[in-house]
């Protein structure tokens, strides 16, 4: 419970946290403000509210990377382990600290667009939360936000420089998942398998794909359904930050 | 008390620190000297188990770092002034140190009081001038109370003041009876500083001593000699098996002779001495003359300069 709360203070003792955090609503909630006001001809559906959370997800991966990578740029990692020289134990305190922050971001961020869409909306009739898979779609933004920091924390303790780790999260997440797909006959096949194509399966998964509205947002492709894809993405996620906590350990701080 | 026995590092096929064996005794203050580069602050850092060695251990009070329960209470140490997140506080930076380790706010306020900076606590560290930075990270080192304190070069780059100001601090710490290591590659500052010297270069140890038997044994003596028959004495001198140089003002440098053998050998042939007197060589000359060979980056003296 102390490390908790030690990792607590570092997160929000500093500022990079508190803005990542507004930025990740500021886009996703503003974005989708807009998006609802020029909505007009047909009723707002739910995934309409919810397309922006890609935004807040890479940048709160980058708070999450941060959250490690600044600990080894200014050396306190090295006042972290000397405090606890188990190393495993503040490593996970951390996690648990980011990963809730990013879960109540990511709520934050959904209901906060839907919310907007519903005030701004011409026709807000499709916009209730009725089914399983509604509700989904938008409190799922918050389970992708807590896998997505898990896997940015096992990058950024791997890689230990903020450059390094943000270039890697944000170029596999928004050009290697992309390109892959123009690899002639397996380009396809592999893309379906790539963990952010993935996870934003769990969000705009839907039985009834009739519900996206034509060209209004990323198809959402992928063989698992929406909550295999959801287990999928956090099985990556948490499998690369339990490497980065073996190589933690055994590496000189 | 610390004790290393057998410490290696390796990096690659470089041995930065070479079977190290060595002890620093409580109650006083130990300087751990060498030169830049020597494998001083891997060997602190091995000491706080941050770096694993290769080979060999190091105890502190019979057990390794990391079965310390918390450890802060045990072992204090400033390596780096410089580890402290520029955008926090000093204050919020000493609270989560002292949150880890069980000890309570109030101890926070204790320490920057001690160091005096009390009234900036709230102000971002990265603002903070080097003096500051090395105050914080003392208080950081303070905050557990602990038994053993490790500072790795805590004056480089300080003012006169501040220099003062540590040396006093350490010398203050080790009379409560504490253990406390100091690095340095300055003999100069670590005879003023230190009781006891561990002496390394390239990883490797040099001597283990006190530092007045280190200073005693390592600085050459030399007579210097003025007379008017200089090189009639020269002569003899170096018939007797010493080592003469003739300065630039005539006058005579003698080594290994004592300045009452060289009186005798004047007297015996009637020669007229205007000075003798015994030279003390310098400390940083002891140093060079020790680590010389260890020295791992160095540039060529200067003739003149030896």
């Amino acid at each position: 419970m102390t490390l908790l709360a030690v990792e607590r203070i570092k997160l929000f003792s500093t500022r990079s946290p508190w803005w990542c955090m507004l930025l990740a609503l500021g886009l996703t909630i503003g974005i989708t403000a807009i998006i609802a006001a020029n909505w007009d001809g047909s009723p707002m559906p739910v995934l309409g509210a919810v397309f922006t959370h890609t935004f807040g997800l890479y940048v709160i991966m980058v708070m999450a990377a941060l959250a490690v990578t600044t600990e080894y740029r200014f050396g306190t990692i090295k006042s972290t382990f000397q405090a606890v020289p188990d190393r495993i134990s503040p490593m996970i305190a951390k996690a648990v600290v980011v990963v809730l922050l990013s879960a109540l971001v990511g709520l934050a961020s959904s209901f906060g667009s839907w919310g907007l869409s519903w005030l701004l909306a011409e026709d807000n009739s499709d916009l209730a939360l009725t089914t399983a898979n509604d509700w989904r779609h938008v409190a799922g933004v918050g389970l992708v936000f807590a896998a997505g920091a898990l896997l940015a924390l096992g990058v950024g303790a791997l890689v230990r420089q903020t450059a390094g780790a943000v270039s890697i999260i944000l170029v596999f997440a928004l050009v290697v998942e992309s390109v892959i797909a123009f690899i002639p006959n397996i380009g396809d096949d592999i893309q379906k398998w790539m963990p952010f194509t993935v996870a934003s399966k769990f969000i705009f998964g839907d039985p009834d794909a009739s519900a996206i509205p034509e060209g209004a947002g990323p198809p959402a492709i992928g063989e698992l359904s929406p909550w295999g894809s959801f287990g999928y993405f956090a099985a990556i996620a948490l499998a690369i930050y339990i490497i980065s906590l073996v190589v933690v350990k055994r590496r000189d701080a | 008390m610390i004790e290393a026995v057998g410490l290696t590092k390796r990096y690659g096929k470089t041995v930065a620190v070479d079977n190290l064996s060595f002890t620093v005794e409580p109650g006083r203050v130990t300087g751990f000297l060498g030169p830049n580069g020597a494998g001083k602050s891997t060997t602190m850092r091995m000491i706080l188990g941050l770096d694993r060695p290769s080979a060999g251990k190091v105890l502190i009070d019979g057990k390794p770092y990391a079965q310390l329960d918390r450890p802060l209470r045990t072992v204090g140490a400033l390596l780096d002034a410089k580890w402290v997140h520029p955008n926090r506080s000093a204050r919020a930076h000493l609270q989560w140190l002292a949150k880890s380790n069980g000890l309570p706010d109030r101890r926070v306020d204790e320490v920057l009081d001690l160091v005096g900076l009390t009234k900036v606590a709230k102000r971002r560290a990265g603002g903070f001038s080097l003096g500051m930075s090395q105050r914080l990270g003392i208080a950081g080192a303070l905050l557990g109370d602990p038994k053993v304190l490790l500072f790795d070069e805590p004056v480089n780059g300080l003012d006169p003041e501040g220099i003062l100001w540590i040396r006093q601090f350490m010398q203050g710490l080790a009379a409560e009876g504490r253990t406390v290591l100091v690095s340095s590659h300055l003999l100069s500052e670590m005879a003023l500083t230190a009781q006891d010297l561990v002496v390394i270069g390239r990883g490797k140890l040099i001597s283990q001593s006190s530092t007045t038997e280190f200073v005693e044994r390592s600085t050459e003596n030399t007579v210097r000699v003025r007379s008017p028959h200089a090189d009639k004495l020269g002569a003899m001198l170096v018939d007797k098996g010493f080592t003469v140089r003739e300065d630039t003002d005539g006058s005579l440098t003698v080594s290994g002779a004592q300045s009452d053998e060289i009186g005798d050998i004047a007297a015996a042939s009637g020669v007229v001495l205007h000075e003798l007197s015994p030279q003390r060589g310098s400390l940083e000359q002891a140093f060079m003359q020790l680590t010389g060979d260890s020295v791992e980056y160095h540039a060529e003296l200067a003739e003149t300069g030896k």
